[in-house]
């Protein structure tokens, strides 16, 4: 809540970097996913969410659920970055026995986690019963959820999109990461997405379309007040592998690992320093 | 049971307000009373089964205590993944109610019918799974299950199943009910076709073989200690459920007989491996399937007739 926005943006480049590397490393895939999204998992963690990472079950703590649970690498940076675990931690990242995989484990397993997502489809229904909790508790936590595109082919997402619209649910936020891609395919082609805010508005809720890459438009969007008390929607106009020239809206990057040239290139891009790269002597861990 | 389980979860949530029920868009007027004495403790989720029980989950992961309400398919296989995932996995402490489960809703066809949800649930780590025969074990199963933050699966009959214990006398989950004592045989019944067993050892007994009969509540974990205990002081052993013959509790209780190095003979009954298609009553299914008490006692005479 202190930082400006020339701070969040270079909290977003290393964390971008630390991302490409750690895919690099231990052969994790999704980095599009990740970068698509980042953007908005930086303005939530460092402006928006009320949590303290020293008492991560605090009961009156913000609900945050990743539910394009592929993007996990960008979220366990986001939270050894904010103090949940040290970011030595994801050194550990893929080896045998790990707790850093392609996905967030259960809860229990890694403080800060709400929910192990990684199936589509999961978040929204659970973001929802976590915010159902909170009226019927007399909490006062809001809950925040991220979905992907590509996500909104499962009819759960519409379910519960229902579901929040007819209980008036409206200490939920939904993000939708809308970088027009899914695994294989023009999420607009694959299952006819468009017009996805009209198809959110349609359902009753407060739609604001935004580019995802902007932090001052996010903020307006997260601040925004509905005056019919409906529940919000933030359709986030993104671009998968947003930040690095080459992944940019290159959709092979939703399954490629980067050789260690493409982690320095990166680097260049980012403007990280070359002592940050840290790749000499170690080899990428391969599962095969 | 239908009635009695919506009696039970009015008292108890009068008591414990984090219960809360969540119920697919069925049970008409059943709740009215719940819904009077505390709106917020209901909530119709509609006929999104899916969503429902991540809502479920949500909630029990935030402090509440929520109960999943419809028919038994609808509740189970519909949403097997949310309850895979969303329940069992993050150990939500969520209790899944399927009601007119097994065969009850004989006439409504196959898509209503419940005959895999042992095997399927069985299958899932964390999960408890439940079968009580009556109203009295079903208010005892649902009063103790709330007691742990274990997810469980309860399949409850439809309306009219005739108690056959007050609930002082049915044990504890995980412990088998002896209804009545005998030597030539052991059937073990499992959920509402406990009547049929009854039934069963009623006509045995005016042939002349006498039969203990145990009646179980608990799928998983099995009742293990119960069960070997059985097996020390019984010969022959018949298992009777409303269920797939595929990796039900008979099938449980074969492998744990086995495993223990039971030296009689267990055989289990249960629904062989099709859809009972035709239209009829609960009653007649259960005949077709061969679990009705006249199968049972077929089932026991053939045993005896031919021990080794």
């Amino acid at each position: 809540m202190i930082e400006s926005f020339q701070d969040l943006h270079r909290i977003a480049r290393e964390l971008r970097f630390r991302t490409v590397r750690t895919s690099h490393l231990s052969c994790t895939p999704h980095l599009g996913s990740c970068l698509s999204c980042l953007d908005l998992l930086v303005y939530l963690y460092w402006q928006v969410l009320r949590i303290d990472p020293s008492n991560a079950r605090d009961q009156g703590r913000d609900r945050f659920i990743l539910s394009k649970g592929h993007a996990a690498p960008v979220l366990f940076q986001v939270l050894a970055e904010r103090g949940f675990f040290p970011v030595e931690d994801l050194e550990d990242y893929g080896k045998d026995g790990s707790v850093f995989g392609e996905h967030p484990p259960a809860p229990k397993y890694l403080p800060g986690i709400e929910a192990a997502t990684g199936s589509l489809g999961h978040g929204l229904p659970m973001g929802l019963g976590m915010a159902l909790a909170a009226r019927i508790r007399g909490a006062h936590y809001r809950t925040y959820v991220i979905l992907s595109d590509g996500e909104c082919n499962e009819g759960s997402v519409w379910e519960a999109a229902l579901m929040v619209a007819a209980q008036k649910v409206n200490s939920l936020t939904v993000f939708v990461d809308y970088n027009k891609w899914q695994a294989t395919g023009r999420s607009n082609e694959v299952l006819g997405l468009a017009p996805l805010a009209a198809k959110w508005s349609a359902f009753g809720w407060s739609v604001h379309e935004i580019d995802g890459h902007d932090f001052s438009a996010i903020d307006a969007a997260v601040s925004a007040k509905d005056e019919l008390g409906r529940p919000k929607v933030i359709i986030a106009n993104t671009v998968k592998g947003k930040g690095v020239s080459f992944m940019e809206d290159d959709n092979n990057w939703h399954y490629r690992i980067p050789s260690a040239d493409e982690v320095r290139k990166a680097a260049t891009e980012l403007q990280i320093s070359p002592e940050l790269i840290r790749l000499d002597g170690l080899a990428p861990r391969t599962h095969e | 049971m239908r009635n009695a389980f919506a009696d039970e979860v009015t008292q108890l949530a009068a008591k414990d307000l984090r219960i809360v029920l969540l119920s697919g868009d069925i049970g008409n007027r059943l709740f009215d009373r719940l819904r009077a004495q505390s709106p917020t403790q209901f909530i119709n989720c509609g006929v999104a089964e899916a969503n429902m029980m991540g809502v479920a989950a949500g909630m029990a992961l935030s402090g509440l205590r929520p109960i999943t309400y419809t028919i038994t398919p609808f509740t189970t296989t519909r949403c097997l993944e949310q309850i895979r995932v969303d329940v069992a996995y993050h150990e939500a402490p969520v209790i899944i109610v399927g009601t007119g489960s097994g065969l009850s809703y004989a006439s409504l066809g196959p898509t209503h019918h419940s005959l895999e949800d042992f095997a399927i649930l069985r299958a899932i780590p964390n999960m408890r799974i439940l079968a009580p025969w009556d109203a009295p074990s079903l208010r005892h199963v649902l009063r103790q299950a709330l007691l742990d933050a274990t997810p469980t699966y309860i399949r409850i009959g439809k309306k009219g199943e005739k108690d056959v214990l007050p609930i002082e006398k049915v044990s504890t989950i995980g412990r088998l009910t002896t209804l009545s004592s005998g030597e030539s045989v052991a059937i073990v019944a499992v959920g509402t076709v406990a009547s049929e067993a009854v039934r069963a050892a009623e006509a045995l007994k005016s042939l002349g073989v006498s039969a203990t009969v145990s009646l179980a509540h608990t799928v998983k974990p099995l009742p293990e200690a119960d069960l070997r205990e059985l097996f020390q002081t019984h010969r022959f052993i018949v298992t009777v459920e409303e269920h797939s013959l595929a990796a039900g509790f008979g099938e449980s209780c074969l492998s744990f007989a086995q495993r223990v190095g039971f030296a009689g003979r267990l055989r289990p009954l249960g629904v062989p491996d099709l859809f009972l298609s035709k239209a009829g009553s609960q009653h007649y299914a259960r005949q077709q399937a061969g679990i009705d008490s006249t199968a049972i006692v077929e089932a026991v005479r053939g045993l005896i007739s031919k021990p080794s």
